[in-house]
């Protein structure tokens, strides 16, 4: 059976001036319909290189992506995207931003179907009472709404999440990742979210993908997060669990983000899943730091 | 009587039907040395709060007092680091540091004063970059530089607003352990403004939620009570931060809750499929009809107004 999303052996080459630059290296990844992907690692690890090119933003070297067993040649309707700014435009209201989309999306439809769907989704993501007001009249979290509403509202085949709430405090991020994870569950959509939020990509995340720095970035450990959707913020903060599979991420983050898989003989084959519990990790760490003394 | 005080602050902007209430009833009280944080939404006040403790607003009641004066204007005492830096562009880290210490320390000779500041651009570790402009520098430079700057002019305490905001998330973990050191080694009295949970259970010795506003007060302390020098991995191991974190988490949730209105509203979603745009030709005569799923969706959701 194929994957609902099918990355294969991706890599991304720019040439520059010293020589061509491999910022993303057989990058290798299946999604199943309805699963939720967080892609984790450093600011200038690719994350968003390869979401652009997911999106067909940005041209693919070698490799392909499929979506439902059709190649991504360019950007489509079927693949929805949030942005880190919600790209708003600021002459129109909110309604009329999410409508826009709608309007070629559905244009076989009628005009009444078309703004009840635009209607549906912004009421969802909490702006019923916003919905006719312009880009400047809302906050930020607020706009970041509308982002997710206009991508939601032309029922694509995959969303795709670009650090959508790097912005904003760290409250609201809280409010607005529930707001997300409803509408993912209530629409049973495929998802991959690119964040550097440890707790974001476990609370949202049925898989956590993680990178190693680029350039030339790989996929380092994939992490199964083992908790049933819907999730519970205060039951995920009591669990010990949610602690074991925080610290894992850190730890990779701040340890081993650097190492590259492929080039370590002894290290983890590239897209090695971690199952549950995690592995002792100290020890690679303590190795590491011994090696260095 | 604490070091710093405010009782009973209340502050609005704007008069009549304009008028909106910030915050309501502040009352805080901050001992010698002391590591406080504030923590609270974005657009809940705490940035006029602490415009208050610098003097650069008059609360419209209740006082605000610093080991015992009441506070009337800005002054060296109370060293501030904004999140946007205010660094002036024209001037280099070492001239934009100068700004400061030379109208505090006026009476010293000029060789003191550049000793002075060569000291606190090596606490931040600048002393590569002292000649540098700020364009030159990263954004966690630039704040290096602005909590430099504060310090260099020995306040009583150190006010920081949002200073990590607009850090990326590495970048924001080092300046934080950062902070912690020298506020340590300087032993001053700090109060630190933040949205960040994990930063306030980083560096506080005690973390203050403020509620959200309009109308913003502050809620019950929590008291971090564990020894100052903490890392990430202590908090995400003791059972005792844990819980901690979890606790001011959901408390900021609740008050988040709260102010939201519940309503019941009917919805229909259509069940339109969407159309493949790559094959959409011109239309000539009959327009095609939507493709639907048979599955028209009607909801009373219950949504925040």
């Amino acid at each position: 059976m194929s994957a609902h999303l099918e990355i294969s052996r991706l890599n991304k080459v720019y040439p520059t001036p010293k020589g061509p630059a491999c910022i993303v290296k057989d990058f290798d990844l299946k999604v199943r319909q309805g699963e939720f992907i967080a892609l984790i690692g450093h600011s200038g690890c690719g994350k968003s290189t390869v979401l652009s090119m997911i999106a067909g933003l940005n041209e693919i070297t070698s490799g392909g992506i499929f979506l439902t067993g059709k190649e991504v040649t360019g950007p489509g309707p079927d693949r929805g995207v949030v942005f880190q700014s919600p790209c708003l435009l600021p002459w129109m209201t909110a309604f009329e931003n999410v409508m826009l989309g709608i309007d070629n999306v559905f244009y076989t439809a009628d005009r009444h179907e078309r703004r009840q769907i635009a209607e549906y989704y912004l009421t969802i993501v909490g702006l019923a009472d916003s919905m006719h007001k312009r880009p400047a009249e809302l906050s930020q979290g607020m706009r970041q709404r509308v982002g997710i509403a206009r991508a939601f509202a032309l029922d694509p085949k995959m969303l795709l999440l670009d650090e959508p709430f790097g912005m904003l405090d760290s409250l609201t991020r809280m409010e607005l990742q529930q707001v997300l994870v409803d509408l993912w569950r209530r629409d049973q959509k495929t998802a991959i979210i690119v964040t550097h939020d440890v707790d974001e990509a476990i609370f949202l995340a049925d898989r956590v993908v993680m990178m190693s720095n680029g350039p030339a970035a790989e996929v380092g450990d994939i992490l199964e997060i083992p908790f049933e959707h819907p999730r519970n913020r205060k039951e995920l903060l009591e669990s010990p669990d949610y602690y074991a599979l925080r610290d894992y991420l850190i730890t990779f983050l701040e340890e081993r983000a650097h190492i590259h898989p492929s080039e370590t003989k002894a290290g983890p084959a590239p897209g090695n899943v971690v199952s549950f519990p995690p592995p002792d990790i100290s020890a690679p760490a303590a190795e590491k730091s011994a090696a260095i003394k | 009587m604490a070091f710093l005080e405010i009782k009973g602050a209340d502050k609005g902007f704007g008069v009549g039907k304009a008028r909106s209430e910030v915050l309501r009833d502040i009352q805080l009280e901050i001992a010698e040395g002391e590591f406080v944080a504030i923590v609270g939404y974005s657009g809940s006040g705490k940035t006029t709060l602490i415009n208050l403790i610098a003097g650069l607003s008059r609360p419209d009641t209740g006082t605000v007092t610093l080991n015992g004066a009441p506070i009337t204007g800005p002054g060296p005492d109370r060293g501030i680091v904004f999140q946007n830096y205010s660094l002036l562009p024209w001037l280099t880290v070492t001239e934009n540091i100068a700004l400061a210490v030379d109208q505090v320390f006026s009476t010293w000779t000029p060789a003191e004063r550049a000793a002075h500041i060569a000291k606190f651009i090596a606490m931040v570790n600048l002393t590569p970059a002292r000649d540098k402009k700020p364009g030159e520098l990263s954004g966690g430079m630039r704040q290096r530089v602005s909590v430099a700057r504060a310090l260099a002019m020995d306040p009583k305490i150190l006010l920081l607003d949002e200073p990590l905001g607009a850090l990326d998330a590495l970048t924001r973990a080092t300046l934080q352990q950062e902070i912690g050191q020298i506020s340590r080694q300087a032993g001053k009295t700090v109060l630190l403004i933040t949205n960040d949970v994990d930063e306030a259970l980083l560096l506080a010795d005690r973390i203050i939620p403020l509620t959200p506003g309009p109308g913003a007060t502050l809620g019950e302390s929590f008291v971090v009570d564990k020894p100052i020098e903490r890392n990430r991995h202590l908090i995400n191991h003791d059972p005792d931060f844990k819980r901690l974190r979890a606790r001011i988490i959901q408390f900021l949730l609740d008050c988040g809750e709260q102010r939201k209105l519940v309503v019941n509203k009917k919805l229909t979603l259509p069940d339109l499929e969407p159309e493949d745009l790559t094959r959409r030709g011109p239309v000539l005569f009959n327009k095609p009809r939507p493709r639907r799923k048979n599955t028209t969706r009607r909801e009373d959701v219950e949504i925040a107004a």
